[in-house]
């Protein structure tokens, strides 16, 4: 039989998207469908007057005005948060405001039509009275005295105070340290801008009093739940979610947003179809945004450079309202990532999350580990500077050993598994490093200044076991299921918790069905997406698919082989452990010839004319699959760029990646994940911005004026990997969705701060905009005058 | 409802005719009167490429042109490329070298790319990332966009020399 | 993502277009629309009418006339692009269409349509300054010929009176010594110009007998930089010159500036490109 784990499998899904046959939610359509255009409020902090919808109602064409009181009225609840912290300030979050408009592009009515062009003339007849109120956009800002309060139950705007490690252990270090650099460092405001924007469709059927909400979800029964139960307030088997083809979530699309409480809302009270789908400039003031710290970061090394100890004091900006993961991505998912893959013997990072007028900032590719990885990375740069080392082999001299495995980390996490020096050695082998070098060297007499910089990241991902969360403050489980289906041909039908938004589940999931059934893949589908056809499940993000989903699926097939062998050693008079299975075939060890095919097994579970006794008929078998640790995937990643001093241009110029992610389902689409990831990552480094002015104004709100990486932008990747399993999972796999991301904003950092070098500078914030390097070099040019 | 306007255009070498208000853009009048949704919005400032659809022969962005431009026009969109299930060399390309993830750009990507090897037959990566930079992916990084293109140029090179050599 | 509602008129000629917009005085003309359009999705433009230029074939086309350059205003910036007889005429005008917005958006604007807008940050307008080109104009008493340095007036403004329309636009042909250069520093996402520098050169030998050279980008209108020409005049166009003459060629005071690019910013980018600009084309000029 064809083995396809591992195989370059094209992808199943492709044809469909490339003769424009996806089935997006905007391009679903429905008798009698009404659409939604949203008034939103131009100011980030204000007090509701009074709002005055006669005249948008006496428009032609307009169905309803949808105010905040009348979602009140009708006992909609506020979107909760899905992870708590101690001593957490959670105030409520309106899918429509009432009273106080809290961030720019808050809505504050929904305007209804039978058409979205009429809707969005008469969203502008929606006369709203507006008393404004002193905005703060700038998390720091926010906790000075005096800073406008965005929630008045927030004592000086603070959210949460949340520390990890030993303070005293740190500072013991830092007292006998040889060494110590200190850095303030900004990790600036992303935009999530997923191609798709989003979009949700809602259908009521009275007769059954049946909610249906077709929505760009990462995660439908995440949606299910936390829209039927908490908003709501209806019984979660009343409301389906389905999350057809997906465009891109990046993070953004896991979250439950106000738009899908005010189409299923609509729906119900008029009982029709109601869709909204998002303008971009809608899209950059209510998608929740990414990053956004302000940090104070302290690095100590022993004179030979051996790391001692990092102390880290963040302010992460929350925005207005928390979101699902707001408190945990600057939390759990950055204080754990400290460490990196260095020997380090106490860390302490203490964060304050704050509220600003701003709009929510929550999960978004990498999630709390770039911030975190940017903010080492560039330390062990810095430390290297200080000390006139080589910043490759600074990195090599504090990597954890392979044998020093299971690793207790000072911030809480056990890494299980680990090799990072072969991962650095490819990569500067790709690179040439020595050459890179001596060409930058040779450069910089001509007046060029390129610039090398490296990550040699580690990253936790696939968040588990769920008691281990549950503790931390998830009011979520993070396992996942699998529900595989033979049906009496051997076809096989697989449903999965987790959700595919471009990440080719229906491809690598089907590779390890087939190589486990022995049967051609075109035999498998695979189902996703629908809270009506899958088991629960908790959905793609965390780069958790490969490693909890698929792990589940394997388990779930384990059941599948067992039964099947348990049928065939009963048909073949054997016993079933003298039974194997090879070239598709059921057979008794050594006899080949007499065997039966899975089909044959399959039908037979159905026709149930001749089990073993006491065996249930049909072929199915479902597995909730709860891991006993996150996975740890590694790697060092390489940017090389060049400063044009003339105007500040950085260029990016090479990008090497060598990632260690484990056995690899499909190494075509494992690659696609890291070459993306790199783009996001580099986006940060160069050109995005999700910048707010201190009035609370979003300044950067379409693709006019938002930067982010074009085909010219970027060189080919050089990209490599090595593979170190996870010992817990049954298919050793880790996650790759991330890992792009997660290093490359450090590595371009790295690289740009290399570059500029020679002009005395030794630390500039994101992003490296032309201006913004340029000043940087007059600056320098006058240090070093 | 506002005045409508009648126009008469060819899709995907089928003639189409219509009332529409003159604010209608072609995309909307493709997506809604037409129900071919494969070519799709992503921005509302004419940046990302994702609505890019043949209009009289040149590639151009759907979302910034009415319907009422394309009168008497001929329109190709993403579901006029296969001929008989069989894919055309652009998608084909892009299906071999795994020039796609989420599928949302693909459409205005495959399009644009016709539109680049129209222009340059055999183009450098310089001019292939010169020649896509109406269109972005937020999945891809580009990095297997290009190779497509490249084998694209490949392909339609090896049809153009078999159709000349027969 | 939907235009206000507005009445349609598409001419078939310039004297229909005339004659429509004398109907419809709150009218705007529609070109390529790729300036128009945009804004009226997003509700910054609400014109009650528009009328279509699109099918006036008379407005496209390139031609030479003896020693001018005659190129209809709806000519789209593509064929502009993919001029090969531009290339050898006014080389600057391919060159500058090569980098205004995308390839998507290059097949649909226009010429005449970006020079009408009078976008600050539009790339046409400094080269048909520089070149010291002349624009006609059809309106209900006639035809007029305006100067380019007459026709910007400021920020979306020009001599463009209501009811009138831009039919043509005319260059001098390429002269022997002369080189034509446009250097740009884009925007990141727009790709508008934050500062772009037309520059055009007359050379006998290696010294410079006339430089004009025009900005976009930082100022609300195309911009000739006199002074700079002034200082080229009677010298060669080597290192040294451009070295000590491209410095603080404009103030930043008064230029625009946001959180992309300040004005100081943009002013130094200026100089820049101005050099750059006056480079290239000084090496091109020994070209034939």
């Amino acid at each position: 039989m064809e083995q396809y784990f591992g195989k370059a499998v094209k992808r199943v899904e492709d044809p469909r998207f490339l003769t424009g046959s996806g089935q997006y939610t905007d391009d679903l359509s429905l008798p009698r469908m009404a659409h939604v255009a949203m008034v939103r409020t131009p100011f980030a902090h204000a007090r509701i007057r009074r709002i005055d919808t006669a005249q948008a109602l006496e428009h032609p064409g307009v169905v309803a005005v949808i105010t905040g009181q009348a979602l009140r009225d009708a006992n909609i609840g506020s979107i909760p948060p899905g992870w708590l912290l101690p001593d957490i300030k959670t105030p409520p979050h309106y899918a429509i405001a009432v009273d106080r408009v809290r961030h720019a592009g808050e809505i504050v009515a929904a305007v209804i039509a039978e058409s979205r062009a009429i809707a969005e003339d008469a969203a502008l007849l929606v006369d709203v009275e507006y008393e404004m109120l002193p905005a703060v956009s700038l998390g720091s800002a926010a906790l000075a005295s005096g800073a406008p309060a965005v929630h008045d139950e927030a004592i000086e705007n603070v959210c949460f105070r949340w520390s990890i490690g030993d303070q005293a252990a740190v500072d013991a270090e830092f007292d006998r340290a040889a060494k110590t650099v200190k850095l303030s460092l900004r990790n600036s405001r992303l935009a999530p801008n997923a191609i798709e924007p989003r979009a949700s469709l809602a259908q009521y059927v009275r007769a059954s009093d049946e909610l249906t909400l077709w929505t760009t979800s990462q995660n439908p029964h995440i949606h299910r739940l936390i829209l039927a139960a908490f908003v709501l307030g209806i019984p979660e088997h009343k409301l389906r979610v389905i999350s057809p083809d997906v465009g891109g979530g990046f993070g953004s699309k896991i979250f439950q947003y106000p738009e899908e409480v005010i189409v299923l809302y609509a729906a119900r009270k008029l009982n029709r179809p109601v869709k909204w789908t998002a303008r971009r400039t809608e899209s950059f003031v209510s998608d929740s945004h990414g990053r956004d710290h302000e940090s104070e970061a302290e690095l100590a090394a022993d004179d030979e450079g051996h790391v001692l100890a990092l102390r880290v004091k963040t302010i992460a900006n929350l925005g207005a309202y928390l979101t699902l993961f707001g408190p945990v991505v600057p939390t759990y998912l950055y204080g754990t990532l400290m460490n990196g893959p260095y020997r380090f013997r106490a860390i302490h990072c203490a964060v304050t999350g704050v509220f600003t007028h701003t709009a929510p900032v929550d999960a978004l590719r990498g999630a709390g580990r770039p911030e975190a990885t940017y903010l080492l990375e560039r330390m062990m740069d810095r430390m290297a500077q200080e000390l006139g080392q080589d910043p490759a082999e600074l990195r090599r001299k504090n990597f954890i050993q392979p044998d020093a495995f299971p690793y207790q980390t000072p911030v809480a996490l056990v890494y299980d598994s680990g090799n990072y020096e072969p991962a650095l050695d490819k990569a500067l082998t790709t690179l040439d490093y020595k050459r890179a070098r001596e060409a930058q060297a040779a450069l910089r007499k001509e007046g060029r200044y390129l610039g090398i910089g490296f990550s040699t990241y580690l990253e936790a991902c696939g968040l588990a076991p769920s008691s281990l969360v549950g503790s931390l403050g998830a009011q979520a489980g993070q396992w996942e299921s699998a529900l595989v289906r033979v049906m009496p041909t051997g076809k096989v039908e697989v449903f999965t918790g987790a959700h595919s938004h471009g990440q080719g589940h229906e491809t690598a999931f089907a590779q390890i069905v087939a190589d486990d059934l022995q049967i051609p893949m075109d035999d498998v589908v695979i189902v996703h997406g629908d809270t009506a056809k899958v088991p629960f499940g908790w959905g793609s993000y965390g780069s958790r698919s490969a490693a909890v989903g698929a792990s589940a699926l394997k388990m779930a097939l384990n059941k599948i082989r067992d039964k099947a062998a348990g049928i065939a050693a009963h048909l073949l008079e054997a016993a079933p452990e003298d039974v194997e299975m090879t070239g598709g075939q059921l057979h008794v060890k050594g006899v080949p010839e007499r065997g039966k095919s899975f089909s044959d097994i399959a039908l037979q579970a159905h026709l149930a004319h001749n089990l073993p006794e006491g065996m249930e008929p049909g072929l199915e078998a479902t597995h909730f699959y709860d891991p006993k640790n996150f996975v740890y995937p590694f790697g060092t990643h390489v940017a090389v760029v060049e400063v044009d001093p003339e105007t500040g241009r950085v260029t990016l110029q090479r990008y090497v990646a060598v990632d260690d992610c484990g056995p690899l389902i499909n190494p075509m689409i494992a690659e696609g994940q890291v070459h993306g990831g790199i783009a996001h990552g580099v986006g940060q480094a160069l050109l995005e911005h999700a910048l707010y002015d201190e009035q609370g104004q979003f300044v950067a709100g379409s693709f006019l004026e938002y930067a982010m990486p074009r085909a010219d932008d970027l060189p080919l990747f050089e990209i490599d990997h090595t593979v170190t399993p996870s010992p817990h999972n049954p298919l050793g796999v880790k996650g790759i969705g991330e890992t792009g991301t997660i290093a490359s904003t450090a590595a371009v950092a790295n690289a740009v701060i290399d570059a500029l070098g020679p002009f005395g500078i030794t630390h500039l914030d994101m992003p490296f905009t032309a201006e913004n390097v340029w000043r940087a070099i007059q600056g320098g040019k006058k240090a070093v005058a | 409802m506002a005045d409508t306007v009648a126009i008469t255009l060819t899709v995907n070498g089928v003639e189409r005719q219509a009332d529409v208000e003159p604010r209608t853009l072609l995309v909307h009048f493709l997506r809604e009167a037409l129900g071919l949704t494969g070519t799709h919005v992503g921005c509302d400032t004419s940046q990302c490429g994702a609505c890019a659809v043949s209009v009289g022969g040149v590639v151009v962005k759907s979302c910034t042109l009415l319907a009422v431009q394309a009168d008497r026009a001929e329109v190709t969109t993403i579901e006029g490329l296969a001929r008989d299930g069989q894919l055309d060399p652009v998608q084909q390309a892009f299906w071999d070298v795994h020039a796609l993830q989420c599928g949302f750009c693909t459409p205005g990507m495959v399009m644009a790319t016709h539109e680049l090897l129209a222009h340059s037959p055999q183009p450098t990566d310089a001019e292939i990332r010169h020649g896509l930079e109406g269109n972005y992916c937020r999945c891809t990084g580009y990095h297997n966009i290009v190779r497509a293109v490249r084998l694209a140029a490949e392909k339609l090179a090896e049809r153009e020399s078999t159709a000349a050599a027969g | 993502m939907y235009p206000s509602a507005f009445g349609y008129y598409r001419a078939a000629s310039v004297q229909e277009a005339v004659a429509l917009l004398g109907e419809h005085p709150d009218a705007k003309l529609l070109a390529g629309g790729h300036s128009l359009i945009p804004a009226m999705k997003l509700r910054l433009a609400t014109p009650s009418a528009l009328v279509d230029l699109g099918s006036v074939a008379e407005l496209r086309g390139i031609r030479q006339q003896g020693e001018t350059i005659v190129i209809g205003a709806m000519t789209p910036h593509r064929e502009i692009e993919y001029s090969t007889e531009l290339a050898k005429t006014c080389p600057i005008l391919p060159e500058a269409a090569a980098v205004i917005g995308d390839p998507l958006v290059r097949n649909r604007g226009t010429i005449g349509g970006s020079l009408a807008h009078a976008d600050p940050a539009a790339d046409f307008p400094a080269c048909v300054l520089a070149l010291g080109g002349t624009l006609t104009i059809q309106g209900t008493a006639g035809g007029r010929t305006v100067e380019a340095a007459d026709f910007f007036q400021d920020m979306f403004a020009t001599a463009l009176q209501p009811g009138e329309v831009l039919t043509e636009i005319q260059v001098p042909a390429r002269q022997p010594g002369v080189g034509m250069a446009y250097e740009k520093f884009a925007h990141p996402a727009s790709r508008y110009a934050i500062v772009g520098v037309a520059a055009v050169v007359r050379m006998n030998r290696s010294v410079c007998e006339e430089a004009r050279v025009a900005m976009t980008g930082a100022t609300s209108k195309p911009t000739r930089l006199t002074k700079l020409e002034a200082a080229l005049a009677g010298k060669p166009l080597d290192e040294a010159t451009l070295k000590a003459t491209c410095v603080n060629v404009v103030s930043p005071d008064g230029l625009l500036g946001d959180h992309t690019a300040s004005a100081t910013f943009r002013a130094h980018l200026t100089d820049v490109f101005a050099k750059r600009a006056l480079q290239r084309a000084a090496e091109r000029s020994t070209s034939r």
